[in-house]
């Protein structure tokens, strides 16, 4: 069952693949009724794929976290070679199989909305097969059971982000975010293998089970680092960490992830919410055994995380682009799980993760359908009044804007409370930082959801004619997954939230996270004053309070704010300038580096040496080789002779 | 003493029923209908192949000799013998269209594949240099024939003559090397040998060193290794093509096989004699291959010098199986070779499978030129001969990629290095010509399209070898074993 959930996307991915690149490469261009009909094939096998491993993912969820059984599932083994040994395997503990249910379900969502979105594209196939692949890896990544496997699955998804961000490989600025993607997560990921060869070099192994249980035996271990003495775990879950940063856009590596916009939508969805994104965070919830040896690595985590939080939810008020604004929230978001796990509240971490995959899917989604509707505009200053004529979009709007900002009764609200409580609950400097900002996040957080809500659907339409003569509802096939995902951000919180971190977490977890019985941050949650617990809520309220002033009852006042503070209006467009920073610092160097390589190293010594010279040589060889075959039988025989003649005198002369 | 006790003939069964097999075969080909005989014919030698498979499988662990000690059969031999008979059996299916394309459709082929296969499985399970050269006679005879199969075109008969007379030369030069042998040490039994040597602490005469090295010469004809490669080219070009893909292929899995069993058997304890030698052919063939095939333009002609250039990679584990008395070591060495050659027989194949589908307008074409445009053409044929060619130049995570990962690791480890730099500079080469015809697929302009449609044998055989060359990497496990407990027949005796 487990082999189900997770190998059947690769297969309905392959199939489509198979129609993206052979099947449709043979039919001819203005056969289009042949076309149609591959476009629908691949569409239900990957779809049908995608809703038969959810379906095998629940019930693997109920034998592994309901039953108790134990799922793990080895396939083969990969390598045995030395000390080094590990197989394909699937892990089958809670938070294993919990990944593999989100991204199973929340992904088959957004291959179904995907008939409808991408359903005037010319390459259907080609897309489905990207995001079945993609999920395959995601799924990999998840259930490995040895940080090879993980390793595998982390840079199949990030291929595949490259893919499906430039999918639409025609626009250079597609092209452009999908090499940034890739290039930026490079750098995270080399932070990433160096942590995997730290840990094959500190345990002997790279399998979880020994990794985990040697780890409390080694947590005085040091280790030599550019010949100073470390130790060693703080050293492997720093380097991890910064693979972590990557895949999860944490502040300094963010800056892929709103240029990543540039894919179609159902692709920012999934890279949001299901896949890669997420990969980061569950990474260090399933590496906790490591983590909570190391009080310097969960500081840093902690510091990144807060720090992310703000900085994004900063961004995000500013900007027009309504994905932009979404893809914001989400980097910020994501800093509130990662400041959840170091304060050792993994269990809220991973909460987090699963309640923000539903709403921020549905959040995505429905900006999809706004940008459907809209005929592509994507500016929300071009937008407004428009809650009368996509009623439905609108109200899923609603929903998940309310799951975002941490609402009762909806999902956000009990992770996004949990995880302020146990930054207070940690009683340390640094968990302070972190409950301040988060509360100040959380505040912004409201604001801009709803200067999204008010800006895209309400006030006077800022359209034009003929965009608005077109406006529509978007078909069935895109609203309903959206209500599925919108049950899931009413409903997955208030119904999980004993499991995860109220009185049934310790059965619920099981073994598969660790938290040293020091680091009490999520039991002292539970007791913490009455305003800490209050006080997400209310800046909650209070940031829709202040959306509504200023988008809905003054609107001259956002105007009069920008022009007031010019420069930190400037600053917080440009988000922070990082962009431009980088380019400065990384990017233009290595461009005059690379000129410099191309001219003189390649072009002078390269060419001169290669083609002019080595490259004549093997040319004027291969000449000289092939003339050797004359044709002739006595040649040949006499080549023969010649050749035991050597041989024979070399043995005589040499073996004397 | 009575004078006929028969024999053990267990473990001499396959051989036995191929044997038996081949002349019901020829029966069945003359007493059916003329029209479709050598279709029912090639159908049933396959089977028969096929069959022979678990057969060969009876063995599974530890070595049996009969014939008075003159033929062995042992898990080295199931593992080569198996890669043996599935490439000979393909490549009676792959050339069923091709005979009728060439109106040379003739029931005598499949036929004398199976005699060969008979040949090659003899000569691999050896244990006397009597039994090695009356393997290797049945092998090359049937070969001569099949090479000259399309006797109306000078080029294919131009091709079997010219492989006759050569094989005549190197079989005088082998036989030449055993009677040397035989002079001087007193015995043709492998086990025998391998105990004076033993005894001997390898101080042997020069006329023992002068015989090893004609043998040598003769089995180093039959892998065709530098220098005694020279009618390759002309006879992969001559021959037809199913013939050449069968050449490129089983008898080069067997010879090799055979070289091995030579080699660490009766001779393992003269490594330090041999290993030069080996050295310099394996060297010679890796750059003779990169090298020559630069300028080819048939493709027949250009796979030739690959098969040069690949039976130089697999020699370096024959090099470090050479390395004088460190048996793990050995070891290995046999191992990575043998791990080389599987991978190999799967490139191979996919390969020839891929070049036997080159036709226009229902005749054969063989020019690298011909291929021109096949991505828009055939997308599939082209990215399927795109994942044979990316492999074959040893690009990761390919099949080939790790076969020569594993001979170069064998090289390092018996500090060959030179072999090891070599080979790796022979392949940045050699990957020049295999990324071209990828090239000229997906970047020149298209000549006139190749003929569509693949018959679903065609199908069947791309896809499977197309899966193995690209999933290997991830379960590499039933060849590694494979391997591994081949080689350790060889060592555990």
């Amino acid at each position: 069952m487990y082999i189900a959930a997770v190998f059947l996307p690769l297969i309905g991915s392959l199939i489509a693949g198979m129609i993206a690149f052979v099947a449709q490469g043979a039919v001819r261009a203005e056969d289009t009724e042949r076309k149609k009909r591959l476009d629908l094939a691949s569409q239900l096998i990957t779809c049908g794929a995608m809703l038969l491993a959810s379906v095998a993912a629940i019930l693997v969820f109920i034998a592994v976290v309901v039953n108790g059984q134990n799922g793990t599932v080895e396939l083969f083994t990969w390598v045995d070679s030395g000390s080094l040994e590990f197989s394909w395997e699937l892990r089958g503990d809670t938070l294993a199989v919990l990944m593999v249910t989100m991204v199973t379900v929340v992904s088959s969502m957004i291959h179904i909305y995907s008939i409808g979105y991408m359903s005037h594209d010319g390459s259907i196939p080609r897309f489905m097969g990207y995001m079945g692949l993609f999920s395959f890896f995601m799924l990999m990544l998840v259930s490995a059971n040895n940080l090879v496997q993980l390793f595998f699955g982390w840079e199949g998804v990030g291929l595949c982000s490259y893919l499906l961000i430039g999918f639409w490989y025609d626009r250079p600025s597609a092209n452009a975010a999908a090499i940034k993607a890739f290039v930026v997560n490079r750098i995270g990921d080399f932070g990433f293998a160096l942590g995997i060869f730290a840990c094959f070099f500190l345990f002997d192994s790279v399998s979880y089970d020994t990794i985990f249980s040697e780890a409390a035996a080694k947590s005085t271990a040091t280790m030599n680092v550019f010949s100073g003495e470390f130790h060693a775990l703080t050293i492997i879950c720093l380097l991890l960490f910064l693979g972590a940063m990557g895949k999860s856009a944490q502040l300094g590596l963010h800056v892929w992830l709103p240029d990543a916009m540039e894919g179609p939508t159902p692709v920012s969805a999934l890279i949001h919410a299901a896949t890669m994104v997420t990969a980061g965070v569950f990474m260090v919830a399933r590496m906790s055994p490591l983590f909570e040896y190391s009080d310097v690595a969960l500081t840093v985590v902690t510091l990144i995380g807060a720090s992310t939080a703000i900085f994004a939810a900063t961004v995000g008020c500013v900007q027009n682009d309504i994905k932009r604004v979404i893809a914001y929230s989400t980097v910020s978001q994501l800093g509130y799980m990662f400041f959840a796990l170091g304060v050792s509240a993994y269990s809220a971490g991973m909460f987090h993760l699963i309640t923000h995959a539903f709403f921020k899917a549905l959040l995505f989604l429905g900006a999809g359908s706004v940008i459907h509707a809209m005929s592509d505009e994507q500016d929300m200053r071009k937008m407004g009044g428009l809650y009368k004529l996509i009623p439905a979009t609108y109200v899923l709007m609603w929903i998940g804007s309310l799951a975002l900002a941490g609402i009762w009764p909806f999902s956000g609200f009990f992770s996004k409370d949990i995880i302020l409580e146990a930054a207070w609950g940690a009683h340390t400097g640094i968990g302070q930082y972190a409950f301040w900002l988060g509360i100040t996040a959380a505040f912004l957080t409201a604001f801009y959801s709803w200067r999204l809500i008010i800006m895209t659907f309400h006030g006077e339409s800022r359209a034009d004619e003929k965009t608005l003569a077109h406006v529509h509802e978007s078909p069935k096939v895109m609203i309903l997954p959206l209500v599925v995902l919108a049950l899931g951000a009413l409903f997955v919180g208030i119904l999980s939230v004993d499991y995860f971190v109220g009185e049934h977490t310790v059965e619920f977890w099981k073994n598969s996270i660790f938290v040293l019985d020091t680091h009490k941050a999520l039991e002292n949650a539970h007791h913490v004053p009455i305003w800490v617990k209050f006080l997400p809520l209310v800046v909650g309220i209070g940031g829709i309070a202040l959306a509504y002033l200023m988008y809905m009852f003054a609107p001259e006042l956002p105007k009069a704010l920008a022009s007031g503070f010019q420069r930190t209006y400037q600053f917080l467009l440009n988000k922070w300038y990082f962009d431009e920073l980088y380019d400065k610092i990384f990017v233009k160097p290595a461009f005059y580096l690379g000129r410099g390589f191309w001219k003189a190293g390649d072009g002078l010594l390269i060419d001169g040496v290669g083609p002019d010279g080595v490259a004549a040589a093997v040319q004027h060889l291969a000449r000289r080789a092939a003339a050797m075959q004359s044709g002739y039988l006595y040649h040949y025989a006499f080549a023969m002779l010649l050749g035991v003649a050597f041989l024979v005198t070399w043995f005589l002369v040499a073996g004397a | 003493m009575p004078l006929a006790t028969l024999p053990t003939l267990t473990p001499a069964l396959p051989e036995i029923f191929l044997a038996i097999a081949s002349m019901l075969l020829l029966m069945l080909g003359v007493f059916s209908s003329e029209e479709n005989n050598t279709r029912t014919v090639s159908y049933a030698s396959v089977l028969v192949l096929i069959v022979a498979i678990p057969f060969v499988g009876l063995v599974t662990e530890g070595r049996t000799v009969t014939f008075g000690g003159a033929f062995v059969t042992d898990t080295f031999a199931v593992y080569i013998k198996a890669l043996v008979l599935v490439s000979a059996a393909t490549a009676i299916i792959m050339s069923k269209d091709y005979l009728k394309i060439q109106g040379i459709e003739r029931f005598e082929f499949p036929v004398l594949i199976v005699l060969a296969t008979l040949g090659m499985m003899m000569m691999i399970s050896a244990n006397d240099l009597i039994a090695l050269y009356l393997g290797l006679e049945l092998q090359s005879l049937s070969l001569y024939v099949i090479a000259s199969f399309q006797r109306d075109s000078a080029r294919s008969a131009e091709a079997g003559l010219k492989y006759f007379v050569l094989g005549a030369l190197a079989s005088g030069l082998l036989l030449y090397g055993m009677s040397m042998i035989y002079g001087f040490a007193g015995t043709t039994s492998f086990d025998t040998l391998a105990n004076i040597f033993h005894d001997a602490h390898g101080h042997v005469s020069v006329g023992v060193i002068v015989g090893i090295v004609f043998m040598l010469a003769g089995l180093a004809f039959k892998v065709s290794a530098v220098p005694f490669h020279m009618w390759t080219p002309d006879v992969y070009e001559g021959a037809p093509t199913p013939v050449t893909a069968l050449f490129a292929v089983a008898p080069k899995i067997a010879a090799m096989g055979l070289f091995i069993r030579v080699m660490v058997g009766p001779f393992g304890e003269l490594g330090a004699q041999w290993q030069q030698i080996i050295i310099f052919i394996s060297v010679a063939s890796m750059l003779l291959g990169a090298f020559a095939a630069i300028n080819q333009t048939n493709i027949k002609r250009l796979m030739a010098y690959s098969s040069i250039g690949h039976m130089g990679y697999a020699l370096i584990g024959l090099a470090v199986a050479g390395t004088a008395g460190d048996a793990a070591l050995q070891a290995l060495g046999v191992q990575s070779m043998l791990i080389y050659l599987g991978i190999y027989m799967f490139m191979n194949i996919g390969t020839f499978a891929c070049i036997l589908l080159m036709k226009r307008d229902g005749r054969m074409v063989e020019g690298i030129d011909d291929l021109a445009g096949l991505s828009k053409s055939n997308p599939g044929l082209a990215m399927i001969l795109s994942i044979f060619m990316f492999s074959m130049a040893g690009i990761p995570p390919l099949a080939g990629f790790l076969g020569k990962l594993y001979v170069f690791q064998a090289a390092i480890q018996a500090e060959l290095y030179a072999l090891a730099v070599i080979g790796v500079l022979a392949s940045v080469v050699g990957a020049y010509y295999y990324i071209r015809i990828i090239k000229v697929m997906y970047f020149d302009d298209p000549v006139d399209e190749l003929d569509r449609g693949i018959s679903l044998e065609m199908k069947a055989i791309l896809v499977v070898t197309g899966v193995v060359i690209v999933f290997f990497v991830f379960y590499p496990v039933p060849l590694l074993t494979g391997a591994e407990s081949a080689t350790a027949a060889l060592f555990h005796k």
